[in-house]
């Protein structure tokens, strides 16, 4: 046992200003949050309800068991990217359970745009798909979308990561004997008659779900023949005559029950392969980590205080205490998983980044999951540094943060810049999940110092024309840089593109994590092997 | 006193009889048909024989296998409880031939009393007072209908050899005679397999007030005071009572003394009821005589201290009376409720099927529950629907009946429909509580004893279940991990809990959200959506405290903290508070989602037999004309045509048997236009 102890006051001021600045942004969170629920407004969602429809996410409570947590994945995609209001990217995404069996699922929302999909739609849904794929979870796609976003057509069509990769998806997880489970509640033209046409088995709902590849006008238009929505692809049609679809359902409530007997009988047995121990709450309010983090990234904290509210019984065996100090690793359980942490506690040194790898190797060969928190400025820099092979010390971590094959996860809890952000298994280096807290930031390098760097090539650059530059000069060239990599770095402007899977509540951090690593272990963990690490 | 004894019999009475019998030191044989398998009476007895089918002209009425297995068992004497083969005499007649004891009077005295006429002309002959009417052997309808004249109406038909309201019609004028009479009939037939009528004067607001008698073979005859019957529902009595409220110790010895006239008159030998009718003017006029043991036998036991089946079994093997006249003493009052599965805003239409949840209240010197019957048990439909009595006792009456409104509240059933929450209106209803009583009690009072009413507001009985529902699945939750015990949490908003539930003719969403710092704390808010009106609204939200231990829910609301039991069971949810249950049920997606039911469609009310199907294939049929009569649970049923239509189809004949649900008669309905 070696139980956290906390060296906090809740009465410290500092501890009472992080906090306040903290929770105000976890309100802003919430608030933004509330209004993406309602989807594309309460008009259009009153109109779709008129129609004896569901919307989105209530057909992901009525789909999901009563009591059964959602772990919504991509809830900022599209947030101000388009100049179209796009919440949630017009898609609703997320694990649930379902008969006990935890399923990804993946519901159009018809009151944004028609459900059509836009650049990050696709990716959203490429996103779902590819966690289902890691994770091993039936997927269960609510369709109810006009298809792809015609005007943008260059950005969803033509590329690998565009819309055909949906169906590329369903046919290899099918494959890999992950379930894939349609229930077609609404329009599924053109491409997306493929969602059920691909899926292993499909439901259709009566006079609300119609599935055909070309819907009645471009019909009309190529051949002149006049029909119905209905009698073109509408569920009579399709369960009867045609049987693109395997189920009818007389309404949206019914589909979805179709669909959770569907997953009742799947047939997935859920083998422990890890071992799993009583959960334990940790022995500190989840709450305190606004106060001890705050939303100033240049003020440092001791990491262990938030590893103390994140983990069981705030019981955490470290690893090379004494060694490498600015990264902590070091064993612990989250709701009784076994976990492996890697900690940012300051600036990576060669010692620290040693230490990572070392660490990494050790989960990956025990199969134990990692988890990373993120808040790094980057790797030690100077003559010293690189003389002792800070970029070889630094490579051994990224080389072990990339082959790990355990799951890893991934939570920006601060700063995420430059190489640090490899070597802390950002999105590049596919962690399982990826999160964000609403203080964090993302960038190459912070924006001060890009201003800096090229504000010092551009001075370089004027003295060799013998140009001068005022200092004035200077600060107004680096404003709008460093306005830029402040606007980029936000998380709602990386969470927006999709370059995590969410931002969180820090204080939900515990059971997002515990949800994570649960979804995760639907899949086996394989066998690590690793490159040549430089030594 | 013998050493074993087989008991002809089942359900409570089967039990109770076992248990003063074992207590007594004595073995007992039980006996049971197929649907019996498994009951309680077999399994309280030391040994138990097979007899047959369900149906209990298949075995409980079988007397050769009776008697077979009595002597396989080396039983030396037959109790044979109430109903079935109590008051036949060829029964006693085959016990003697046997050479096995028959526990109840001699063959001749059943006989005497088992015709209606003769017991009559023996009990005017003894000097014990009678209604006037017509006994005779003349039953042609006109000269059975020019008697009633002559008695003047109203007039009461009723089955020579009948009992327990079988085959009993109150005629209040002329014109309904005829019908009367023959319904009567058909059910005397039915039931005792003999029509014979008889006409009496119908007296206004009677009391039934019963006298029950003891006489040994050695001379000595008492009678252990009086019961109240008046509560009764279609002849069947509801609640019971001793000592008869307001009545004078002059009037009992009377009664009584006549009671005990009308046994030594035929001779009698064990334990016998003598049945009055008391009017308002405190005179009493002979029913009839049941040479049994009887249902309500426990309130007289209750305010005597005596145990009847002791004594029957003690003057069966010859001994004497355990009591003279005058050591009888009456102590305090009691009540017995019969808790029985049916439906009372169904015209009581008897119910079946598996009881999921059975909580009694704890028993002790004043409570008494005697049951055959456990959870996971079946009410079939072969037998009695009685499910238990309740008997209550105290000081006096009032006190008594406080603990019987309390008793029947904590008698708690989920499964079949039951009357306990008609049995608490009765018992809490005004002229019941100043013991204003008569036969007629029920008739009088029908509608306000059907109202329900819960004073309980809806939301807050809805946030009750949905905090249970919550708790029960956290509780019945065998996986782990966060998914298991995430209690609906969801990413950067409040945590949802979602059930979908029937109330009645709403459909209720329940929005069930867990505090997460505290998981006895939740709010609940409920979307309510009428199936008939097709509104809907959604109710204020409710905060309450809710914990969940066993079946027992502790709410605090506002400050206000109570208990609440709670019946989770399969598809029904059922909360039982001070004041009532509240039922709910889980949606039933099948039938949901099924498609719209043929309106055209008739189907069995419950099991239970064919008796006369009045229409063909191709006959065009009225709204409301009668297609098929079943029997069911000892009762008739009409089913009648929803509207006016052409049978399409009838897929049953008269006496077979059909279970409930079945389709009887495929009717094309007419349009309206």
């Amino acid at each position: 046992m070696a139980v956290l102890t906390s060296k906090i006051n809740p009465r410290d001021e500092t501890f009472v200003a992080n906090q306040a600045s903290m929770q105000a942004l976890v309100d802003d969170l919430h608030t933004k949050v509330a209004q993406l629920k309602l989807g594309g407004g309460e008009a259009l969602q009153q109109r779709h309800q008129a129609r004896g429809k569901m919307l989105a996410r209530e057909r992901i409570e009525r789909l999901i068991d009563p009591g059964s947590a959602f772990l919504e994945i991509g809830q900022f995609a599209a947030w101000e990217v388009y100049e179209d209001y796009v919440p949630c990217a017009g898609v609703v995404a997320g694990i649930g359970n379902v008969e006990g069996v935890q399923c990804m699922i993946v519901a159009n929302d018809a009151t944004v745009k028609g459900g059509t999909y836009y650049p990050l739609t696709v990716k959203k849904h490429l996103r779902a798909q590819e966690i289902a794929e890691r994770c091993h979870l039936p997927c269960i796609y609510l369709v109810d979308s006009g298809g792809a976003n015609l005007p943008r057509q260059d950005e969803v069509f033509p590329d690998r990561d565009h819309f055909g990769r949906i169906f590329f998806n369903q046919a290899n997880m099918s494959a890999k004997g992950i379930p894939q489970i349609a229930v077609v509640m609404g329009l599924c033209t053109a491409g997306g008659a493929y969602v059920p046409a691909m899926a292993d088995e499909s439901i259709i709902v009566k006079e609300q779900g119609t599935i055909f590849l070309a819907g009645p006008p471009l019909v009309k238009a190529a051949t002149g023949e006049e029909v119905s929505a209905e009698e073109l692809g509408g569920a009579d049609v399709h369960t009867r005559i045609s049987g693109v679809a395997d189920h009818f359902a007389v309404s949206d409530a019914h589909a979805l029950d179709i669909a959770r007997r569907s997953v009742a009988r799947l047939n997935r047995p859920q083998g422990a392969q890890i071992e799993v121990q009583e959960v334990r709450a940790p022995r500190y309010p989840s709450e305190e980590i606004y106060g001890i983090v705050g939303t100033d990234l240049r003020k440092p904290y001791d990491v262990r205080e938030v590893i103390a509210r994140v983990v069981d019984d705030s019981d955490f065996d470290e690893f090379k205490q004494n060694y490498g100090n600015t990264l902590v690793t070091g064993f612990a359980r989250i709701h009784g998983f076994p976990v492996g942490i890697v900690a940012n506690n300051g600036i990576l040194f060669s010692e620290s980044a040693q230490k990572g790898a070392h660490f990494i190797e050790l989960c990956a060969q025990r199969k134990i999951p990692l988890v990373f928190l993120q808040n790094i400025t980057g790797f030690m820099v100077g003559k010293k540094y690189e003389a002792e092979g800070i970029a070889k010390h630094g490579a051994k971590m990224v080389m072990a943060v990339s082959c790990a094959k355990v799951p890893k996860f991934t939570v920006l809890i601060g700063g995420s810049y430059g190489a640090g952000n490899y070597g802390m298994c950002g999105r590049a280096y596919d962690p399982t999940m990826m999160f964000m807290w609403p203080n964090a930031r993302i960038s190459v390098m912070g924006g001060e110092q890009a201003a800096g760097v090229m504000a010092t090539v551009t001075r370089d650059g004027k003295a060799r024309k013998g140009e001068n530059w005022s200092a004035e000069e200077e600060a107004e060239f680096k404003k709008p840089i460093v306005a830029q990599y402040d606007a980029q770095g936000h998380p709602y402007y990386a969470s927006g593109r999709l370059w995590d899977d969410g931002i969180i509540d820090p204080a939900q951090t515990r059971t997002v994590l515990g949800l994570s690593i649960a979804a995760a272990l639907n899949a086996p963990i394989e066998e690590t092997r690793f490159g040549v690490f430089r030594m | 006193m013998f050493n074993k004894i087989l008991i002809a019999n089942r359900g409570e009475i089967a039990c109770r009889v076992i248990r003063t019998a074992q207590r007594m030191g004595i073995q007992c044989v039980a006996v049971y048909s197929d649907a019996d398998q498994h009951s309680q009476h077999v399994q309280m007895a030391d040994e138990a024989f097979y007899i047959g089918g369900s149906a209990s002209q298949q075995s409980y009425l079988v007397i050769e296998k009776i008697i077979h297995a009595a002597k396989q068992s080396g039983a030396q004497a037959i109790h044979p409880g109430y109903g079935f083969l109590s008051e036949n005499e060829q029964f006693a007649d085959a016990c003697q031939d046997a050479g096995i004891v028959f526990i109840g009077p001699p063959a001749s005295a059943i006989a005497a009393m088992g015709s209606k006429s003769a017991a009559k002309s023996i009990m005017q002959e003894a000097g014990v007072p009678l209604v006037p009417g017509y006994h005779g052997n003349d039953q042609n309808e006109k000269t059975l209908q020019a008697e009633a004249e002559q008695i003047g109406y109203p007039v009461l038909l009723k089955a020579a050899y009948g009992g327990g309201g079988k085959g009993m019609r109150a005629v209040h004028k002329a014109a309904e005679f005829s019908q009367a009479l023959a319904s009567a009939k058909r059910e005397a037939t039915a039931s005792f397999g003999n029509d014979k009528m008889l006409v009496e004067k119908f007296i206004v607001k009677p009391r039934h007030v019963e006298i029950q008698v003891f006489c040994d073979e050695h001379g000595n005859a008492v009678y252990l005071a009086e019961r109240d019957c008046s509560v009764q529902r279609r002849h069947q009595k509801v609640l019971e009572e001793a000592p008869a409220p307001a009545l004078s110790e002059d009037t009992r010895q009377a009664m009584g003394e006549a009671a005990v006239r009308a046994a030594q008159a035929i001779d009698y030998r064990g334990a016998g009821t003598v049945e009055f009718l008391l009017d308002a003017n405190n005179d009493f006029f002979f029913m009839e005589m049941n040479t049994r043991l009887q249902v309500e036998h426990p309130v007289t036991e209750m305010i005597t201290g005596q145990d009847l089946v002791e004594w029957q079994l003690i003057v069966a093997s010859g001994g004497v009376l355990p009591l003279s006249q005058d050591q009888v003493t009456l102590t305090g009052h009691a009540f017995e409720a019969r808790i029985y599965a049916e439906d009372p805003q169904q015209d009581f239409l008897p119910s079946t099927g598996h009881i999921a949840y059975l909580r009694t209240p704890d028993q002790d010197q004043h409570i008494r529950i005697d049951s055959g019957v456990r959870q996971g048990d079946d009410v079939s439909p072969y037998y009695d629907p009685m499910i238990a009595k309740l008997i209550v006792w105290d000081e006096n009456r009032d006190r008594a009946l406080l603990r019987l409104q309390r008793a029947l509240r904590e008698y708690r059933i989920v499964g079949p429909t039951t009357n306990l929450d008609y049995l608490h209106r009765l018992a809490t209803h005004k002229d019941f509580v100043r013991a204003n009583l008569s036969t007629q009690f029920i008739e009088q009072h029908g509608d306000s004893l059907l109202h329900v009413n819960n004073p309980m507001p809806a939301a807050l009985n809805h946030a009750c279940i949905g905090a249970a529902l919550a708790l029960a699945a956290q509780q019945n939750n065998l996986a782990t991990g966060p998914w298991a015990q995430a209690q609906g949490w969801r990413l950067n908003q409040a945590a949802s809990i979602q059930f979908e539930l029937q109330f009645g003719e709403q459909k209720l969403q329940l929005d069930v959200s867990q505090a997460a710092s505290d998981s006895q704390l939740f709010s609940v808010r409920t979307h309510v959506e009428t199936d008939t009106s097709q509104s809907s609204e959604t109710l204020e939200a409710v905060q309450i405290r809710a914990q969940l231990e066993d079946d027992t829910l502790t709410i605090t609301h506002q400050g206000h903290r109570f208990e609440l039991n709670v019946a989770l069971c399969a598809q029904h949810y059922t909360l039982f508070s001070g004041q009532g249950r509240v039922d709910y049920q889980a949606i039933d997606t099948q039938a949901a989602f099924g498609m719209e039911e043929d309106a055209g469609t008739l189907t069995a009310p419950m099991n239970g037999t064919i008796v006369a199907v009045n229409v063909e294939v191709g006959d065009r049929v009225e709204k409301d004309q009668a297609l098929v009569v079943m029997e069911a649970m000892k009762m008739e049923y009409t089913i009648k045509a929803p509207s006016a239509g052409v049978v399409e189809q009838v897929f049953f004949q008269a006496g077979e048997l059909v279970s409930d649900g079945a389709q009887l008669v495929a009717l094309q309905v007419e349009d309206d236009a």
